[in-house]
């Protein structure tokens, strides 16, 4: 029997805010445990949250980039559960009115299409804390520094048909959110974390199988891994006359298997209802308008823009908007030298090599968009050549310079004066004519012999396109 | 609607409370008089009224993000019944 | 202390008749000498001093307000810093807060002089204060019978004339009832007047602060000092706070229209002498010019069911916090995880608090949500509609603030639902979030009885000034326990 997968992801987008979302503790990552947990953090007796301004205008971005509706009145409500993570005994989240209503998200497929993914909501709530079970002896170790961590949690229609799919998606999602600058994107931090409910069923039937919940997934590599393995669990489970059981999953990535969780899901009545504490969320038009005059230009919008107005091809647009950064760094580095395909080459080309070769980002690179550009302009106006630019390249990035000044000290600059280039020529004939009576016998793949013995002769300076002519000329003359 | 020992425990256990068996007759006895008393509540017409969650039509003020509280580990966990590294501690939990 | 106002003690600190100081070591000696009364379950007599020495140099600086260096005692759900907070469970016998709650920050800022923490009802859930862990707390007039609850302590302690000031809280008439009880006055203000800030939460969406006192002056002076906008509750509203006490004098009976709830009047179960006190206080009102009015709360007899599903509701989950993990009761050598919440929980709150939670547990959970829960936001909406149509046509809302005087002590322990209607005339003003006050008006069998005037949003200036008025026409307020005559 053919089997479909069928996978709805949940991810959650820690914002990117100064504080917590209902304290003014700070978010900073990697503070001594407990050193950030403020009394409403902890939920002392007697204090109360109040909501942070920046995670409602971080999820309106979010809305308005999913081309979601922004609700205009959300409201909080009180996940209860015990859990040593959970100081108050419950997590404030959204439960039935959250505050950006059904979006969509569209990724590209392997075989060059696109397919649009149904967003069902997103909604804000709290981070929990982190509990430690190593180094404790018989204990557990609870650091509260997390909770109240604003989260965007953004759930997805189960659109999903392969755990390709599903990382394109994700993948897509954890793109925009740090285009949005909502969220850092950091994954080994937690700032950006899934969890997926997958089910199975018969190529062809319209119900869904019953479905499990996979979580702690933190890498996109993991998603794929544990999609895939519980997709063939199910599958052989269900060929064996079993059943697929509801019920939430752990993914071990050391074994590459998930497993049942035990402890946490057995009481999962969570008696939601809304927080007294806290009131109505309103969102004015006002506000929606004033956070999408912030908005940057959408990565999608972008790319578009880029075939359109650059002439790149889609793939290529597609790379180079992969991140805000870099599409910034590619305009930069097109307007800098007027030629956006040679620039949109050497960015995903050797600059992007160079980056990953050194383990650098954008914000480390030792050459930045104008220094390029002045490389590239150099290039253009037929200094160098594409192929001393590629030495130049290497000793800007070693810091040796800008473009002009190491062109000037190396001596670099092409050899473009026509009749230099003819006595170079002459030389490489005069001093093989064995080759050249074979040429002139018929075997003109020695042109390339010919080439290369005068670019050699220039010390790789001469203008290869002036090389070519002038030796054609000579040869075939 | 009447309540027996038997849920009296299931309740507790969702509200993680400990109840002793011989107190479990007498909450379940509590629990069922309270629960007739705001039985009545059932014949009433409610139709086309939205429930009423703040006496108060008002909205949600927002804070600014600004960082307005310091480290006082040292002043909380003075309170907690037991610390080590500055961690609160619980018996080992299972996931 | 003599029996003196705040507003007669502060005119004598001014005049240098005695100063605080020795106020405070007269109020101290008195707390000391009534423990029968259990009215306090911490004292703090050094704290106190030293804060009086501040308040006798303020005053020598001529920076005095009107509750400078007057003694005053927090009920004991108010978060103070370096003071333990109990809220009269067992839970928090420990429990020493980093931190002031608003209401406590503020009389400090106005230079009134904290004497101690007053008992109450265990996380303010119960209308006798028996439910305390420090055990019940006794009424001034008779030993024998209860100072009602939640804030017992609080009314004990200023009806036997130990502070001239306290602070209570209100969920479902634990201010007001108390004040009836015990013949003082007591003002819930209308929800979001006062901060709830550092206030240890019963029920989020009802829960408010307010002051108790033997005249509507005092709880002027206080409210003056108590209200305000704090940032820190997203549900107090900014609002400009006016001089209650000023505007006193400004309020005139003559004129006043007065609504008498048909319902509370027609009650079953209301002790005659209470109907007869009340109407007796009616016709001083009418005797000065008001203008009395016949109007209906017709879904008033609802109010006590859908405040007993609500109330537990919020309360199950506020008290989630306490869980033996980072502050509070902590149950020994737990076996694992489980064991820890539930004997922690199990040993620290008493039986009326786990009753409650239970109650919200079930309330809220799957299944039972629409037909508790929701139901009872939705006729909390009916009775506040209520209240919207009566107050259209009246400026205050007059009732008796409880069924009966004072009952005897252990009479309703056994019984929760009889209990619970000892609130049913204060219930429905916090459903609604309005201010309500109770003051004495006159005895029954020698105890007690409260007048309740209910007021609109935020016009507790209304409210206190036809208190105000009644008191200039009558001297209940100023009867004592244990005085002759």
């Amino acid at each position: 029997m053919q089997w479909e997968a069928v996978i709805g992801l949940e991810l959650h987008a820690q914002l990117a805010t100064r504080t917590k979302i209902f304290s003014g503790a700070s978010t900073a990552y990697g503070a001594d445990a407990n050193t950030q947990a403020c009394a409403i953090d902890l939920g002392m007796p007697g204090v109360l949250p109040v909501l942070n301004e920046r995670a409602v205008r971080f999820a309106i971005r979010l809305g308005l980039a999913l081309d979601a509706e922004v609700a205009g009145r959300s409201v909080f409500a009180r996940k209860n559960y015990f859990y040593p993570d959970l100081p108050k005994g419950y997590q404030i989240s959204q439960y039935e009115i959250p505050v950006v209503g059904t979006g969509h998200l569209d990724i590209d497929l392997d075989d060059g299409t696109s397919k649009r993914i149904g967003v069902t909501r997103a909604h804000l709530e709290e981070d929990a804390g982190k509990s430690l079970h190593e180094g404790f002896g018989a204990m557990s170790g609870i650091d509260l520094n997390r909770a109240g961590t604003p989260l965007l949690e953004i759930v997805s229609e189960p659109d999903l048909r392969s755990a390709k799919e599903a990382v394109a998606y994700m993948k897509k999602m954890h793109s925009l959110v740090r285009y949005l600058r909502i969220c850092d994107g950091n994954m080994q931090e937690g700032s950006f974390r899934c969890d997926a409910n997958v089910s199975v069923r018969p190529l062809g039937q319209d119900e869904f199988g019953t479905r499990t919940e996979i979580k702690n997934l933190n890498s996109f590599r993991f998603v794929e891994r544990a999609i895939n393995y519980e997709i063939e669990r199910q599958i052989e489970l269900i060929q064996d006359g079993g059943s697929v059981t509801q019920e939430t999953r752990l993914y071990d990535p050391d074994r590459g298997e998930t497993r049942a969780m035990r402890g946490k899901e057995e009481a999962n009545d969570y008696r939601y209802f809304p927080d007294p504490d806290l009131l109505p969320l309103e969102i004015t038009a006002d506000l929606i308008n004033e956070v999408r005059a912030e908005l940057p230009e959408l990565p999608d919008v972008r790319r578009a823009r880029f075939v359109a107005d650059y002439g790149l091809p889609n793939y290529d647009a597609g790379v180079l908007t992969a991140s805000r950064e870099l599409a910034d760094f590619f305009e930069a580095v097109a307007a800098g030298c007027d030629d956006a395909k040679l620039a949109a080459n050497w960015v995903m080309g050797d600059f992007a090599g160079a980056l990953n070769r050194d383990s650098l980002d954008l914000a480390t690179s030792p050459v930045d968009a104008e220094a390029l550009s002045g490389l590239l302009r150099r290039i253009l106006d037929d200094t160098i050549s594409g192929k001393i630019a590629k030495e130049v390249f290497e000793a800007m990035w070693q810091g040796e310079g800008d473009a002009d000044t190491i062109i000037s000290d190396r001596g670099l600059t092409q050899v473009t004066d026509a009749s230099e280039i003819e006595a170079l020529v002459d030389a490489a004939i005069a001093g093989n004519p064995q080759q050249l009576e074979q040429y002139r016998a018929g075997k003109t793949k020695l042109m390339g012999f010919f080439v290369g013995q005068v670019m050699k002769a220039s010390g790789g300076k001469a203008n290869p396109q002036q090389v070519n002519e002038i030796l054609r000329r000579r040869l075939d003359g | 609607m009447s309540i027996d020992a038997r849920e009296v425990g299931q309740i507790a256990h969702l509200a993680r409370l400990a109840i002793n068996a011989a107190d479990s007759e007498v909450h379940a006895r509590n629990l069922s008089d309270i629960l007739a008393f705001v039985e009545r509540l059932s014949g009433i017409d409610t139709a086309g009224i939205g429930p009423l969650a703040h006496p108060l039509d008002m909205t949600q003020r927002l804070r600014p993000d600004e960082v307005s509280e310091g480290d006082l580990r040292e002043r909380f966990q003075a309170l907690a019944p037991a610390t080590a590294e500055g961690h609160y501690l619980v018996p080992r939990v299972i996931e | 202390m003599h029996d003196r106002t705040i507003a007669e003690l502060a005119a004598g600190l001014s005049r240098g008749d005695f100063s605080s100081v020795e106020l405070t070591r007269s109020v101290l000696a008195a707390i000391d000498q009534a423990g029968d009364l259990n009215a306090f379950i911490t004292v703090t007599p050094e704290q106190a001093l030293v804060e009086a020495e501040a308040a006798d140099a303020r005053r020598a600086r001529g920076d005095a307000g009107p509750l400078t260096g007057v003694p005053i005692a927090h009920k004991d759900i108010f978060c103070t810093e370096g003071v333990r907070t109990s809220c009269g469970s067992h839970m928090l016998d420990t429990f020493v807060p980093p931190y002031d709650a608003f209401v406590v920050e503020r009389l400090r800022a106005a230079g009134a002089v904290m004497v101690g923490k007053t008992n109450m009802d265990e996380f303010a859930m119960g209308s006798s204060n028996e439910t305390s862990w420090y055990g019940p707390v006794r009424n001034p007039w008779d030993s024998t019978a209860v100072p009602g609850g939640s804030s017992g302590g609080s009314a004990a302690a200023v009806a036997a004339r130990l502070v001239p000031g306290a602070t209570g809280t209100d969920t479902g008439g634990s201010i007001r009832q108390p004040a009836a009880l015990t013949g003082i006055c007591g003002l819930k203000p209308t929800y979001g007047r006062v901060s709830r800030y550092g206030m240890v939460a019963f029920a989020s969406s009802l829960d408010q602060a307010g002051p108790m006192a033997t005249d509507a002056r005092d709880l002027a002076l206080m409210l003056s000092a108590m209200a305000g906008f704090d940032p820190r509750d997203s549900t107090c509203v900014e609002r400009g706070v006016p001089d209650y006490a000023a505007a006193l004098g400004q309020q005139d009976l003559a004129g006043l229209r007065i609504g008498l709830p048909r319902e509370y009047f027609s009650a079953e179960g209301v002790d005659p002498g209470v109907t007869r006190a009340i109407e007796e206080a009616v016709e001083v009102f009418r005797a000065a010019g008001a203008e009395i009015r016949d109007i209906s709360l017709p879904n008033t007899e609802l109010a006590v069911p859908v405040y007993y599903v609500i109330a537990p509701a919020e309360a199950s989950s506020n008290l989630s916090r306490f869980d033996g993990v980072r502050y509070g009761h902590r149950c020994s050598d737990p076996v694992d995880l489980e064991d820890l919440y539930k004997r922690s929980r199990g040993e620290g709150f008493g039986e009326e608090v786990k009753r409650r939670i239970m109650v919200g547990t079930y309330a809220l959970s799957a299944g039972y949500y629409d037909a508790y829960y929701l139901k009872a936001q939705r006729v909390r909406r009916m009775i506040r509609d209520d209240f919207a149509r009566a107050l259209e046509e009246v400026d205050v809302i007059a009732a008796p603030t409880a069924p009966s005087t004072a009952f005897a002590l252990g009479s309703k322990a056994d019984d929760p639902v009889q209990m619970y209607l000892s609130d049913i005339f204060t219930i429905a003003v916090n459903l609604a979030g309005l201010p309500a006050l109770s003051l004495p008006a006159g005895f029954s069998g020698g105890r007690p009885v409260g007048l309740q005037l209910i007021g609109h949003y935020f016009d507790e200036a209304r409210l206190l000034g036809a208190a105000h008025g009644y008191q200039q026409h009558t001297d209940w307020h100023s009867r004592r326990p244990g005085a002759e005559g």
